[in-house]
């Protein structure tokens, strides 16, 4: 079987006999997959630390190191964790059986094996494998590479934890005006041209996009990955941002297009950071305070008729090298005291 | 006496899915490795190594399943399950029968290559 790439699948047979492990090398192949083979257990594991496998066929009775073990082993391995095992073996009983799935084999095959059969479940396994990896890569495309990794390495539990971070809101003004003044094909590249530019920006000064809402997004800096410096990341971020949204607008304007603007609202402090929603469906994200108060601050752009607004704790921490107004304190929605909000320079949008 | 010592049903099998060429490698090779695991069971009687004893049995049967050498893998699998306790003071006779059965095995196979 061959994916969608157009190579063959490369497999490994784990073998101590000579004769069975030529055998199934060679049903193998009649298959049109590339095969190499292992005659242990310890050799198998070097060898599939060295090179890509797609599949291993485990035999279990095995000198040095046998089958078993091979499968505590991989169960424990990060790396090697998601590996797809069949379980070829003639050893009897069910209770062989049972101990191989428990420990995270695909498969059970007796030996000798059927030809269909194994051909049947082979390509099964390969199948699942390239669902597998199509789906390692949907969670690499869409959600960041921090995430991804983070992910892969605690694995997914919802709930989360405590961390100081700054947020940072951002939507294109008078979106909905735009979007009706043209075709929805054109929108959908406006924005996607729009979120190309922002993603660069943001992740560009070590930030995380953890939500995408139409016209806006919300992007975190100092999670879950922690940064020392995340008040002044978020803000040479934003002033990235404005000026990419400048850059982008003028070539809109030579094209006969009505050029963008978008606002920014930064905030930092503490927040809760980790996976919301459901088993199924989850997203990493940040919640608290400081999470509104950044989206508030955004909103306000409007107003204040500036391109970013910072809050107190974000500007206290930015040191020389970014210029700030103080706008006075504004009473925001849902805040039981006013809050002093600050204008970056170089943000007067566009 | 063919017949009944390679069951033709499975070797024709075994022929028909790997190559008839391929299936004359496989017998050398079993003729190559059986003579190392038949030794290996009456070392492992001698020193009385019951793991060593029924992997190599385990082996035995294996093999003996894949070629159709059904007697063959019936012995094999007996001293496998049974395990060295089971062959107690009749270690001796029990491996000579196993390796008469073998030699039986091998000459049909030989034969069976140019059929």
């Amino acid at each position: 079987m061959r994916d969608r790439t157009g190579e063959p699948a490369r497999l490994l047979v784990v073998d101590d006999n000579k004769v069975n492990r030529l055998l199934l090398t060679r049903s193998l192949e009649l298959q049109g997959h590339r095969v190499s083979s292992a005659a242990d257990g310890r050799l198998a594991l070097e060898m599939l630390r060295r090179e890509p496998v797609d599949l291993v066929l485990l035999d279990m009775e095995m000198p040095e190191m046998d089958g078993f073990q091979v499968l505590e082993v991989l169960v424990d391995d990060v790396q090697l964790r998601d590996m797809p095992v069949i379980v070829t073996s003639s050893l009897e009983g069910v209770a062989h059986v049972v101990r191989c799935i428990e420990l995270g084999a695909e498969d059970y095959l007796t030996k000798p094996v059927n030809p269909v059969l194994l051909k049947a479940r082979i390509d099964a396994c390969l199948e699942k494998k390239r669902l597998r990896d199509a789906q390692k890569e949907l969670v690499r495309r869409f959600a960041t590479p921090e995430v991804a990794q983070d992910l892969q390495k605690s694995g997914f539990s919802l709930g989360g934890k405590r961390v100081r971070a700054s947020v940072l809101f951002c939507d294109i003004r008078g979106f909905t005006t735009l979007a009706e003044s043209q075709a929805p094909e054109e929108t959908i590249e406006l924005l996607n041209t729009w979120y190309t530019l922002m993603f660069d920006a943001i992740g560009g000064h070590g930030g995380v996009v953890t939500q995408m809402m139409g016209d806006g997004l919300m992007a975190v800096f100092g999670a879950p990955v922690a940064l020392p410096d995340h008040e002044a990341r978020a803000v040479q971020a934003a002033q990235e941002m404005i000026e990419l949204v400048g850059l982008f607008g003028r070539e809109r304007e030579a094209a006969g297009k009505p050029p963008i603007a978008v606002g920014i609202g930064i905030a930092s402090g503490e927040m809760v950071a980790g996976y919301v929603g459901t088993q199924e469906r989850a997203s990493y994200t940040c919640i608290g305070d400081t999470v509104n108060l950044a989206s508030r601050l955004e909103a306000h752009t409007k107003v204040a008729q500036r391109g970013i607004l910072v809050d107190g704790a974000t500007r206290e921490r930015l040191g020389e090298g970014f210029p700030t107004e103080a706008l006075g304190p504004v009473q925001f929605k849902g805040k039981t005291t006013a809050v002093e909000v600050y204008a970056v320079e170089a943000g007067r949008n566009g | 006496m063919t017949a009944s010592t390679i069951d033709r049903t499975t070797f024709d099998a075994l022929r028909e899915a790997a190559g008839a060429e391929f299936v004359v490698e496989l017998v050398d090779t079993f003729a190559e490795e059986a003579p190392g695991m038949l030794a290996e069971l009456r070392r492992a009687l001698a020193a009385n190594d019951a793991e060593t004893f029924r992997r190599a049995a385990h082996s035995l049967k294996s093999n003996g399943s894949t070629f159709g050498a059904t007697a063959f893998a019936a012995m094999a699998r007996e001293l496998e399950l049974g395990g060295l306790a089971s062959v107690a003071g009749r270690g001796d006779e029990r491996l000579e029968a196993l390796e008469g059965e073998y030699a039986r095995v091998l000459a049909a196979l030989k034969a069976l290559r140019h059929a």
